[in-house]
């Protein structure tokens, strides 16, 4: 059993956790994720390791409640105890030689990012972090990635922060002006994803994309994280999840990760009602 | 004087029509009288050829006279000297090319049903034995990595023999292709968890959730307090025909399309793991066993339509005869010498159907089979909303590629030593699906066994 040893509320929908995992704290590097199983009834659904305390022998977690198991996370609290916690799984990111890095984080993407930063700023890397919302109150994060760079840029959707604008419209900026990056991390939303790549391929510039698909195993068992990468069929937990942005098959993972959507549509709505009837 | 029925006792199943709208047992097993029935069949020869038929050597024809004498517990503690997992065996072996193959009364006739005793035998004994003691400790330390069929026999093996054993397993349970892999119809999930408890009562340390390669290297293990490692790590690794439409919607690879059923049990509403249930048709591409345990579920599962596509005819296909009379009896529509060419796209990116081709049997190919050739301009389309591929495993890289000095051959299959079961990097051995990609559970099994006695030779001569 992994006992959560903190829960922070970050926004309306995001919750950030602190998890008793002594086998993942231990080795957990940037770029790697864990799967975890609320109870013996719940799914495994993969999420990101956000930071990891070796002495706590602790990780931390950081989701949006958007499906049910989700949901149902986000009703837990302190002192209780998710049934399953295994890890780390994935490749670490590979980020050895990177002189100066934008590290680009969208939404929640920001949660996977910020390890990212922090192993490069960490290296001695030159970070700016772009990191991108849709309006001004639901920034997550912000301390925490202004810690772990040089350079800390948010915009949002609305212009709510005063700084209104997409995360390629900051980075084209950036890049335009001489900021002479080598790589681009870009993690979030796979549109997000996608035309950061889009836009990076144009100077010529190294990007890495992590990819979040739906998985059962995390092993390399189910195949169900497929993605084709530069005409290739990649297993995103064993082959990845980081990919070359300019490589990856964008479209077909936005239509992939649709695959459940009636199934999960249907679990929220069961929920929803179950908490209605007064709870579970 | 011996039975001579020329026919085995037949074995009483569910009715097809009952059971393929649900997840029970489909053999119900023998009842004491139909065992004692069949066990006259046999004649007690005196060179047992059965017995050299079985991968572990279970002696076959002692444990069938105890069943004659009314001996039942004596029979399961006969079997189990050599058998770690009778209950399992009994059910998933393919007895009609090992020991089965081997009776004499085959000659002239059914031979004897050696697996349906053994289920007697240890279906009789579940839940009756006494734990079983434990051996006094030697002093050494195995690891084992995966508790799959493999790795529990080379736990159960070692541990018998005094040593502290450690099994790694990634999953959340124990019991790998018996658990996520082999259907509950044809393997109570029950029956695997009983075979492991009693492992675990006999001194084996199952770690679950412990991913070898990531959490903790090989290298770390023998560095750290471990004489010795075992990997059976398995072949779970999908394969994929490269055809256009494979990433679709609706497309699964068999062992995810079988994880989520009997893993996850997304056929219970309880559970919340999501599957597609109900309306469309299936089509599932192979013509192994996995690929009958795909469609048996998904005929379970409410589909319209399931069918296997197969490339070759049925006398080439690899799947076990029972199976392919199961699934059968229970609606499968087989469509052999087809061959997929693409998968159709319903237009948002869903599957609405897999083109075919028509094929004919050639020349026999390196495998002995003949070759199935294509037919020209016979293409045709089979109207589906899923298709699980059932095209086989490899072995998963995780281990290869975190182990320096295992050497593995083109396949990713680790490379051993056959007497010994170690690999290239020394005490590390390895078996099952791991060593020979996949193969069955009784080899993975023998492999574990033989494994745990060259591993046991070398550590008692350093000892």
């Amino acid at each position: 059993m992994h006992r959560i040893i903190k829960k922070q509320r970050l926004n309306a929908n995001t919750v950030l956790m602190e998890v008793e995992a002594p086998l993942v704290a231990a080795k957990v590097k940037a770029g790697q994720f864990i799967m975890l199983r609320i109870d013996e009834y719940g799914e495994r659904i993969p999420l990101t390791v956000a930071d990891h305390n070796a002495e706590k022998q602790s990780i931390t977690i950081i989701f949006q409640e958007v499906g049910a198991t989700t949901k149902r996370l986000g009703e837990m609290n302190e002192g209780d105890a998710l049934r399953d916690v295994v890890g780390p799984l994935g490749r670490p990111s590979e980020l050895e030689g990177i002189k100066k890095a934008a590290v680009i984080g969208g939404g929640l993407g920001c949660a996977i990012a910020y390890p990212q930063a922090k192993a490069l700023h960490e290296a001695g890397a030159k970070v700016d972090i772009i990191a991108g919302f849709r309006s001004v109150d639901i920034i997550i994060l912000e301390d925490e990635m202004r810690a772990v760079c040089d350079n800390l840029y948010i915009t949002t959707d609305d212009g709510s922060n005063g700084n209104k604008g997409f995360v390629t419209d900051e980075l084209k900026k950036h890049i335009e002006e001489g900021a002479g990056y080598d790589a681009v991390i870009a993690i979030g939303p796979l549109p997000m994803m996608k035309f950061v790549s889009k836009l990076t391929r144009e100077y010529g510039i190294k990007t890495i994309v992590s990819m979040n698909t739906v998985m059962i195993d995390g092993t390399g068992m189910c195949g169900g994280c497929r993605v084709t990468v530069g005409g290739e069929v990649k297993f995103a937990c064993v082959d990845g999840p980081d990919f070359d942005g300019h490589l990856v098959d964008f479209d077909e993972a936005m239509r992939r990760n649709g695959f459940y959507k009636a199934e999960e549509k249907a679990a929220m709505e069961a929920h929803e009602c179950r908490l209605g009837m007064g709870g579970k | 004087m011996a039975n001579m029925t020329p026919n085995k006792c037949p074995m009483p199943v569910q009715d097809p029509d009952v059971r393929n709208k649900n997840f029970e047992e489909v053999a119900l097993g023998y009842t004491f009288e139909m065992a004692q029935g069949e066990a006259e069949r046999c004649l007690n020869c005196k060179n047992s050829p059965c017995v050299s038929g079985c991968p572990v050597g279970v002696r076959i024809p002692e444990f069938i006279a105890l069943i004659k004498q009314g001996d039942i517990e004596g029979a399961y503690a006969k079997i189990k000297e050599t058998n770690a997992l009778p209950a399992v065996c009994g059910r998933v072996c393919p007895q009609e090319s090992q020991c089965e193959s081997k009776c004499v009364r085959g000659i002239k006739g059914e031979p004897v049903g050696i697996g349906r005793l053994e289920r007697f035998a240890a279906d009789y004994c579940f839940g009756k034995g006494e734990a079983p003691a434990k051996a006094a400790p030697n002093g050494k330390k195995v690891a084992v990595v995966g508790a799959g069929p493999a790795g529990l026999t080379c736990a159960g093996s070692l541990a018998k023999l005094g040593y502290s054993v450690t099994v790694f397993e990634a999953s959340h349970v124990a019991g790998g292709v018996l658990v996520y892999g082999i259907p509950q119809f044809r393997l109570p999930k029950e029956i695997v968890k009983a075979e492991i408890d009693a492992l675990e009562a006999a001194g084996v340390e199952i770690k679950l959730n412990a991913v070898v390669g990531r959490a903790v290297t090989i290298d770390e293990l023998l560095g750290g307090e471990y004489d010795a490692v075992f990997v059976g790590t398995g072949a779970g690794l999908p394969k994929f025909m490269g055809i256009e439409g494979e990433a679709l919607n609706g497309v699964y690879s068999a062992n995810e399309y079988l994880t989520r059923i009997n893993l996850m049990k997304a056929y219970k509403e309880e559970y919340d793991t999501p599957i597609k249930r109900g309306g469309g048709s299936v089509a599932v591409v192979g013509g192994g066993n996995v690929a009958m345990d795909a469609a048996r579920c998904a005929v379970r599962m409410g589909s319209e339509h399931v069918y296997i596509i197969y490339r070759r005819s049925e006398a080439e296909m690899p799947a076990r005869v029972e199976e392919v009379h199961h699934a059968k009896e229970e609606g499968v529509e087989f469509k052999l010498l087809t061959n997929p060419v693409r998968v159709l796209d319903d237009g948002n990116g869903c599957v609405s159907g897999i083109e075919c081709v028509e094929m004919e049997l050639g020349e026999p190919d390196e495998s002995g089979r003949r070759s199935p050739v294509e037919k020209k301009g016979s293409n045709f389309v089979i109207p589906v909303s899923a298709v699980i591929m059932a095209l086989g495993t490899t072995p998963n890289p995780l281990i290869r590629s975190t182990t320096e000095g295992l050497e593995t051959n083109r396949r990713g299959c680790i490379i051993v030593n056959e007497e010994t079961m170690e690999s290239s990097k020394p005490n590390v051995y390895a078996g099952g699906d791991a060593v020979t990609g996949a193969a069955t559970v009784i080899l993975a099994m023998g492999a574990g066994k033989k494994a745990a006695a060259a591993i046991h030779a070398k550590l008692t001569a350093t000892l």
